[in-house]
């Protein structure tokens, strides 16, 4: 599982920085006379409603799925392990108030806050990136907030802060290094949230705006031609499908392998 | 147990109020006036001003908050720009719709991922085993603006068999129930699988084999029975997803709900329509998942007492 997770990703890491290359077609180029065209040894994906080569746009939108999942997994998982962190450290008070601020955005279902947030401010690339960091933090902080719990009774973190370690040095050095693990399998679990997230949103019109070739966007211009050329929907849905399954099996693999009670039965 | 009940009780109130703030929060997140937003560059001062007034936005913030939380409390949220329709009552007129299609999609769920589970636990390790695994990760992988399409293209267009769009008839609820139960049922096959693997490990199997029982009436009397606790908690908690996912099912195969109006709402950037459609969904997840709960609590004595 971690394998075929691992090749997947790499090959759509792989399709993201060369595949542009490769194509030599232009992803914005149109070609109206050849508007809809189905899949040929030219264009190997066909072409969209307004004559572009619907192969290189899938490759331009791969850079728009990994520009937005690395950048809010990576963003969500340093202010939720931060924030996790402090809550679960030195709980009273901030743990209360981290912990309440929690379970209010908890209380939003999966995207719901996301698309909120984006109607108010706009559809936007950033307004995307903002909208999924708000709701992807929460998970890191929690699980975060649970791991440090169990670590701060860990006997190294007493003998430290008996010691008079800085709290800053036993955070770093002694109880953020056992999260990690977590953290990495939740941030791979993460980008095949935030990838969907985004083709979510653009498919619903309030996400990445054309021209720019996103995912979600090239669906949404499918819908109008589901009956005359279907393959304007099925191309940018397979990429999505396929790269989040990469990264399902990923994190479902990177989860299997850190976890010692699967290595013992 | 009414301990346990008051406590959980007291306990989503700040959530609510929580939720309740955030929702009023929106339209001050808009940039620029919110009003100009709504009514568009051609708008005159008169009509700005006029709407400004109706929305009770030229009132203290503090004023506007209080209002809002009294009115969200006694079900009057204000009404839609577009049509003057109560936002409550708009609302009341698609939930129908959005329960009708949630509670079809949660049956659809159901009947694919318990049986799947069930096999793959069974025979875990096995061939069967992963290629149901692999199954239930493909279908949290599908997202269901995708999977939805490709089933109208292939049942409706392609094939005839089924209607495309709208509601009415059961065949009308085919698709969108699938579409929008594939993923929960992704999700629940997984956790029937581990839940039925973690009890088919537990002594009292064996004892019920040792009985005489057959392997399958082992499983499915007692190691299922028992592993039931967990699979009716997730599919309580689930219901979030579902709300969500009919946010986007609705759109695709323009299914009368709440999902629908709440995009309808931000097209036409009806704010108080907006406001009222999130606030309902949020609660409605909210109170589900206290049912949850209670639920799990009256079935585990061990939880009311944590």
């Amino acid at each position: 599982m971690l394998r075929i997770g691992a090749v997947i990703v790499l090959v759509g890491v792989a399709a993201a920085i060369v595949g542009p290359f490769l194509t030599h077609v232009d992803p914005a180029a149109q070609d109206l006379a050849l508007r809809l065209a189905g899949p040929t040894s030219v264009h190997p994906f066909g072409l969209d409603e307004l004559g572009r080569d619907i192969l290189s746009r899938v490759l331009a939108g791969a850079r728009i799925s990994f520009l937005v999942g690395l950048t809010v997994v990576s963003v969500s998982s340093v202010i939720g392990t931060l924030l996790g962190t402090v809550a679960g450290y030195f709980g009273g008070v901030l743990d209360d108030v981290i912990g309440r601020v929690i379970d209010v955005l908890l209380a939003f279902p999966g995207l719901l806050l996301a698309i909120a947030l984006v109607a108010v401010l706009g559809p936007s690339l950033g307004n995307v990136l903002f909208a999924l960091t708000v709701i992807g933090w929460v998970g890191y902080a929690r699980l975060v907030r649970g791991q440090v719990l169990r670590a701060r009774e860990f006997e190294y973190v007493q003998a430290a802060r008996a010691l008079g370690a800085p709290t800053v040095r036993i955070l770093w050095r002694h109880v953020v290094p056992t999260v990690i693990p977590t953290v990495v399998v939740q941030a791979t679990l993460g980008m095949a949230a935030a990838i969907i997230g985004e083709a979510a949103l653009s498919f619903l019109g309030f996400g990445v705006q054309p021209p720019t070739p996103s995912w979600g966007t090239m669906l949404n211009g499918g819908r109008a031609h589901l009956l005359d050329a279907p393959h304007l929907t099925v191309f940018p849905g397979l990429a999505i499908a396929v790269l989040v399954l990469g990264f399902n099996f990923l994190g479902d693999g990177l989860r299997d392998w850190s976890d010692p009670k699967r290595h013992r039965s | 147990m009414t301990r346990f009940l008051l406590r959980r009780l007291l306990l989503t109130i700040p959530v609510l109020l929580g939720v309740a703030t955030l929702v009023f929060s929106l339209i001050h997140l808009v940039p620029g006036d919110p009003v100009q937003a709504m009514l568009g560059d051609s708008a005159s001062p008169q009509d700005i001003a006029d709407l400004r007034g109706r929305l009770g936005l030229d009132r203290p913030l503090l004023v506007q908050y209080g209002s809002f939380l009294k009115g969200a409390v006694r079900g009057d949220l204000g009404s839609s720009l577009r049509t003057n329709q109560t936002v409550t009552a708009a609302i009341l007129e698609r939930m129908p719709a959005t329960f009708e299609l949630a509670l079809a999609a949660m049956a659809v769920a159901a009947a694919i991922a318990i049986p799947l589970g069930i096999i793959a636990a069974v025979r875990a390790g096995t061939g069967v085993d992963y290629a149901a695994t692999t199954l239930a990760l493909l279908g949290i992988s599908m997202p269901n603006f995708w999977l939805g399409p490709l089933m109208a293209i292939v049942f409706s267009i392609m094939l005839g068999w089924l209607p495309v769009a709208g509601r009415g008839t059961p065949a009308h609820l085919v698709l969108p129930a699938i579409t929008l139960g594939a993923p929960l049922a992704a999700v629940l096959a997984r956790m029937t699988r581990a839940s039925v693997i973690e009890e088919l490990r537990e002594l009292y199997v064996l004892a019920a084999r040792a009985r005489g029982l057959s392997f399958a009436r082992a499983v499915l009397r007692h190691a299922f029975r028992n592993s039931l606790i967990p699979i009716v908690t997730v599919f309580g908690l689930q219901f979030g997803a579902v709300l969500t996912g009919a946010v986007i099912t609705e759109t695709i195969f323009a299914w009368p709900g709440v999902g629908r109006l709440l995009t309808q709402s931000i097209a036409f950037r009806d704010y108080p329509l907006l406001q009222g459609c999130i606030l309902l969904i949020a609660v409605t997840y909210v109170a589900m998942n206290l049912l949850t709960d209670v639920a799990y609590g009256l079935l585990d004595p061990r939880i009311r007492y944590e």
